[in-house]
């Protein structure tokens, strides 16, 4: 019931988003379901335990194969008692890093370090850089034409590194790396509902930039349904959506960063993903990409169409007002910094 | 069971359910089966308030799960002072507090720490949300089901219609190890699984088993079955070497049954589900899991056990002696009261 539930809001937002007529239920159904592998990269941590279950209770996932450097088999023996018909299989350590790739569809890697009180996303870089390069290296040796989604911060630096990463593999295809951005999307809608007293199924906002501080930039004016905020609303509703992961990384008091709203949300843009493959129209989603819709800024999160082949169309902007306009200029330097700092690691570490 | 969700259809399509909406607390929130459990509850659209309460941790559970897009307002509250305000107005309290199994534990060898934090947690319950159904996770359920029956009597609360040992993993178990021997989709699988919650005293009915076991299964094979059902939690334990029991399966079967009962509530017609409640289905023994009919008021009927072939009974027999021995533990431990207790460490 509750994954039913789920599972229609979230195509219901897809395709309001699009403004596109629903895919009626029915034809749902009626869409062939590939067989889709989808190998989950720390699937031991904090946020790789959540997003594993509700994998496994996700209707378009057939085999889920985790892979963490520890404690992946308590995690498989658990989930395998669930009665959903998702295959779940167990990878340890290094050396099952390429049986738990071979013929992925999807590969998510929420894998690395978290953020602790007083940290930026930055911060994390030394450490998460080459743990994202590793299982990206071995992705592009056993699963070439999988989708990756990259999870592990600073998104803004590990997604320029995978894409280096794979080029100098010779198998990059820019459609199929994207950082996952989704967890501003329903941040965004969970604070603009609340603050006009709106169903939050009925409410999406648009977030576009990167994935840390001032480079998250919601969309007010391009929220659906449409919203007013005075200058001062928007100030303040833009900087709680910023914050947000610091508020929780806070409240958590050392013990992580988010996990399980995290979760949640790659759960979303996994489906969304899965969805796109398996060729239903209309799948809409922002996510953190290769992209030429601001220049000289070589990775940037707009609204993407996910098809049969990852990223099938990186949308335009749209328009942005006023205040939207100079946040974006006051940004890009921070942005463009924290790109050329993956794209420098990844050239300096070309094995 | 099916004749029941065909009756739960027709009347749904009659009244079509309008979507009732409940504040549901969770009790150990922050701990290993709370976190996943509040993720999912989050996502339910049974439910206007989550309130998250533990004895550590809560705010930053609460925090992060604020910000899934769905509509339960999520509240955090910390430590025992803010029990009362945890547990005001609410219609359904989980509890997965406690301390989980280590490899070579039993889910008796719980009971010390667990019986105690049961209790406390009873006293809330009695005192400031009387009349909510409570759904108890707590391990060894056997025992805690009976120690939170008897604070509530003490109260002069008890109403053994609305108060549950969830046993929703070892079917959802069943369920999956079934599909993976006769090859069905484990959510076409139903098998009633009775008793009570620990080793011995789950009893899976396999001859009731829709689809059927194959003919071709042998007595030893259908034991060995039976067996992996009732270890499967054990099984868990082992597999994650001293990090805990099962909580991810655990969460999703509770959140299976926080379903069960908020749809109940809601009025959406009799709701099938197994949990381990007060129960006259079984002679001498004062609580037991058997197929309920939820309704609004709670269980509305226990439903007979249904026939057991050889092995079923045989092993029906033998496990009364154990469960009946949890329960009077977990009687005995109101009975004796905190101070003797206390004495007795």
């Amino acid at each position: 019931m509750l994954l039913a539930q789920r599972k229609l809001g979230v195509a219901q937002r897809a395709h309001s988003r699009a403004a596109a007529p629903m895919v009626a239920r029915a034809s749902r159904r009626s869409l062939r379901c590939e067989a889709r592998k989808v190998a989950l990269l720390g699937a031991a941590g904090g946020i790789g335990q959540p997003l594993a279950l509700l994998l496994k209770m996700n209707k378009f996932v057939t085999e889920l194969a985790l892979y963490d450097i520890v404690g992946t088999p308590g995690v498989a023996a658990d989930l395998s008692h669930c009665n959903t018909p998702v295959k779940v299989t167990a990878f340890s350590g290094a050396e099952e890093l390429d049986a738990c790739l071979s013929g992925a569809d999807l590969v998510i890697i929420p894998a690395g370090v978290p953020r602790k009180p007083g940290m930026t996303r930055d911060d994390l870089f030394n450490t998460n850089a080459g743990i994202v390069q590793n299982l990206v290296r071995a992705a592009g040796k056993n699963c070439p034409q999988a989708v990756l989604e990259i999870i592990t911060n600073p998104v803004n630096s590990t997604v320029p590194i995978a894409a280096e990463t794979l080029k100098a593999m010779g198998v990059y295809d820019p459609k199929k790396v994207i950082g996952v951005t989704t967890l501003d999307i329903v941040r965004s809608n969970t604070f603009v509902a609340e603050a006009r007293g709106l169903d939050m199924k009925d409410v999406d906002v648009p977030v576009i930039g990167g994935h840390a501080g001032a480079t998250i930039l919601p969309l007010l004016s391009q929220a659906t349904p449409a919203v007013t905020f005075t200058d001062a609303e928007k100030a303040a509703m833009s900087e709680k959506i910023q914050n947000a992961g610091t508020v929780v990384v806070e409240a958590k008091a050392g013990k992580g960063s988010a996990t399980l709203s995290m979760a949640y949300a790659a759960a979303r843009m996994a489906e969304s993903t899965l969805l796109g493959l398996n060729g239903e129209p209309n799948i809409y989603e922002c996510a953190f990409v290769q992209s030429e819709v601001v220049a000289d800024v070589p990775f940037f999160a707009s609204k993407v169409l996910l098809g049969p082949h990852g990223v099938a169309k990186v949308m335009g902007l749209g328009e942005l007002d006023a205040f939207e306009t100079a946040a974006l200029q006051a940004m890009l330097p921070q942005l463009k910094t924290e790109i050329q700092k993956g794209l420098d690691f990844a050239k300096a570490n070309t094995a | 069971m099916a004749a029941l969700n065909r009756i739960q259809k027709i009347a749904s399509h009659l009244d079509p359910p309008k979507p009732h909406k409940f504040k549901v607390a969770v009790l150990g929130a922050a701990g290993g089966i709370g976190q996943p459990l509040s993720m999912l509850l989050k996502m339910s659209p049974y439910i206007s308030e989550l309130s998250l309460y533990d004895v550590m941790n809560t705010p930053g559970v609460a925090a992060d799960v604020s910000h899934m897009s769905t509509a339960a307002r999520v509240k955090g509250y910390l430590g025992a002072d803010q029990l009362p305000a945890a547990l005001a107005g609410a219609n359904l309290v989980i509890i997965p507090a406690g301390v989980p199994r280590k490899p070579g534990m039993t889910r008796d060898d719980l009971f010390n720490i667990n019986a105690g934090i049961v209790r406390t947690l009873a006293e809330g319950v009695a005192a400031h949300c009387p009349t909510a159904w409570v759904a108890i996770i707590s391990n060894p359920v056997n025992s805690t089901v009976p120690i939170f029956a008897e604070v509530l009597q003490r109260a002069g609360v008890l109403d053994p219609k609305r108060l549950f040992g969830v046993t929703t993993l070892d079917v959802v178990r069943a369920e999956a190890f079934i599909s993976e021997i006769v090859g069905a989709d484990p959510r076409d699988v139903s098998v009633p699984v009775v008793g009570g919650h620990a080793g011995v005293t789950i009893l899976p009915l396999l001859s009731q088993a829709r689809p059927s076991l194959p003919a071709s299964m042998t007595a030893e094979q259908r034991k060995a079955l039976m067996t992996r059902i009732q270890d499967a939690g054990t099984e868990v334990v082992q597999a994650k070497a001293g990090a805990g029991s099962a909580t991810l399966s655990m969460a999703y079967a509770a959140a299976r049954f926080a379903d069960s009962c908020l749809r109940a509530m809601g009025g959406e017609g009799a709701v099938a589900e197994y949990a381990y409640v007060r129960s006259s289905a079984v002679e001498g023994l004062p609580y037991f899991s058997s197929p309920l009919r939820l309704g609004r008021a709670g269980v509305e009927d226990i439903l007979p056990l249904g026939p057991m072939d050889a092995m079923e009974s045989e092993n029906f027999e033998a496990m009364k002696a154990e469960l009946l021995g949890s329960i009077r533990k977990g009687e005995e431990f109101v009975a004796k009261g905190p101070a003797a207790a206390a004495a007795a460490k």
